[in-house]
């Protein structure tokens, strides 16, 4: 099957970018070092092409009643123009995916899943409106979908707009133009730092990209590869589906239970999943089974995903689920199930690093916050 | 960056000076090192070992991947670049020169390609 490819191909060729195949899609990797790019998003601004994320429109007057069955979330408690995450469970509390649910008006939400499981959630979604006065839209080729992130993006996108910026919350969306072009920009982001993320019509993108190219220049915007938006979220301890999240896991097990919302006041309060999600919650405050904790290591060599967590003696007590070098802490670092008793911040365990054991301190998530 | 014409290279993208008093400097070469992306982690053979040409002698760590390091000859490590393990950024930004790896004394080596050889391998 041949990879399908973002309205910007063209453009990350001519920049050079090293792309690779991300759930089906031809992703830029890199432009040049990737490194490089996760400081420029730490400390000035990165533009990034996300066109691969799935957006699913639900509306109708029960819109809002559809969305609180199918996800975990009290959605239509929902603010209009405000966003939420979110997951969708099977019934058996297994996690389909973590989704941002924006609410764009009244009677209308976007909702954006992630690449893999993008059909899943629309076939989950479509399914589960049967009964509900509302329509779910594959909207995944209505948009273009770029991000800019880091402490200069509110100054690039001054430059660009007369939205009101400061008005515009975290987790907030407004219908703006931008670079002369009618938009979707929400302040939301999956790297840890201010920014936002702009819905466009694909046939905007490559105008927009152009635009915030420019209008960055003095600010040092660089463009930014789906490596460092992993390298920035694992550091921002931002679970990742496949790896921190499954459905083999509840929400409660990912230590995500805050998600799942059993006072929703719609449809009697039932969802989807409710039972299971009602007994995985009790598990995780009796019985805890492992737990989701950050790994620091003063070593060089790097945990990876799938690596075994071991104790003193050998013994496996975990596994590795996302391990890379952080390029802000200048040492590896890695998200891990562990035992429960293995899981106390401060706790030195080890890493199998093929055939070595590695020791790592159990730290407290996230491994960076931002400074407000 | 183009290949140069003094060296010798392996498929495996490792480079090969020529001897001189029988040591020949190995290192990888900028296709690798740029396939790798940065490169965080180097661990090298000790000086006194003795490496077997075709056969893995170490590791490159970088961002995404665990890569094994071939050594292109067989014979004794003379010497280890430790500039390299302290600063493994160098293999990106200088891999013909100052990211080095190690220097042994050669006994064989593998088939090796020359420059353009090479390039042509690599499809350059």
């Amino acid at each position: 099957m041949s990879l399908r490819l973002t309205a910007l191909d063209a453009l990350h060729r001519s920049l050079g970018a090293t792309m690779t195949d991300f759930a089906g899609w031809d992703m830029p990797l890199r432009y040049g070092s990737e490194r490089e790019e996760h400081l420029a998003v730490r400390t000035k601004a990165g533009l990034f092409d996300l066109s691969h994320m799935g957006e699913i429109t639900v509306s109708g007057p029960q819109a809002g009643e559809l969305l609180d069955h199918a996800l975990v979330g009290f959605i239509s408690a929902l603010g209009v123009l405000r966003a939420r995450y979110t997951m969708i469970c099977r019934e058996d509390g297994g996690i389909l995916d973590d989704l941002i649910v924006y609410r764009t008006a009244e009677n209308e939400y976007l909702v954006v899943a992630n690449a893999s499981n993008a059909q899943v959630v629309l076939d989950a979604l479509t399914e589960r409106a049967a009964g509900f006065d509302a329509v779910v839209r594959d909207d995944r080729d209505a948009y273009a979908l770029l991000a800019v992130q880091g402490p200069e993006a509110n100054g690039i996108l001054a430059k660009l707009t007369d939205a009101d910026l400061p008005a515009l919350k975290y987790y907030a969306l407004l219908p703006a133009t931008v670079a002369d072009r009618q938009v979707w920009l929400a302040r939301t982001g999956y790297t840890g730092e201010d920014g936002f993320e702009v819905f466009c019509a694909p046939a905007d993108a490559e105008h927009l990209w152009t635009a915030l190219t420019a209008a960055g220049a003095d600010e040092g915007l660089v463009p930014c590869g789906l490596s460092c938006r992993d390298t920035l979220r694992l550091e921002a301890g931002m679970p990742l589906y496949g790896h921190e999240l499954s459905t083999d896991l509840t929400p409660f097990d990912a230590g995500l239970g805050r998600v799942v919302r059993f006072d929703k006041t719609t449809n009697d309060g039932a969802f989807v999943g409710r039972k299971a999600l009602e007994e995985a919650a009790a598990a995780a405050e009796t019985n805890p089974p492992r737990k989701l904790v950050g790994l620091v290591s003063e070593g060089k060599r790097v945990p990876r995903a799938e690596y075994a967590v071991v104790d003193a003696e050998g013994a496996v007590i975990g596994r590795i689920t996302s391990g890379s070098p952080s390029p802000t802490l200048a040492k590896p670092i890695a998200m891990a199930y562990v035992d429960a008793a293995h899981a106390e911040p401060g706790t030195t365990v080890a890493v199998d690093v093929r055939g070595k054991a590695e020791p790592v301190q159990v730290v407290a998530l996230p491994f960076y916050k931002r400074a407000r | 960056m183009s290949n140069p014409t003094h060296l010798q290279y392996t498929k495996e993208h490792e480079w090969l000076t020529a001897a001189v008093d029988g040591v020949s400097t190995v290192g990888i070469t900028a296709h690798a090192a740029d396939a790798l992306g940065d490169i965080v982690y180097v661990q090298l053979p000790n000086v006194g070992d003795t490496v077997t040409a075709g056969e893995t002698c170490g590791e490159l760590e970088s961002t995404k991947s665990v890569s094994d390091l071939f050594s292109p000859a067989t014979g004794e490590v003379t010497e280890v670049n430790q500039t390299v393990i302290d600063d493994p950024a160098l293999v990106n930004s200088e891999p013909f020169e100052g990211g080095w790896l190690f220097k042994v004394r050669v006994e064989a080596t593998d088939e090796l390609l020359d420059a353009d050889g090479y390039t042509a391998f690599t499809g350059a």
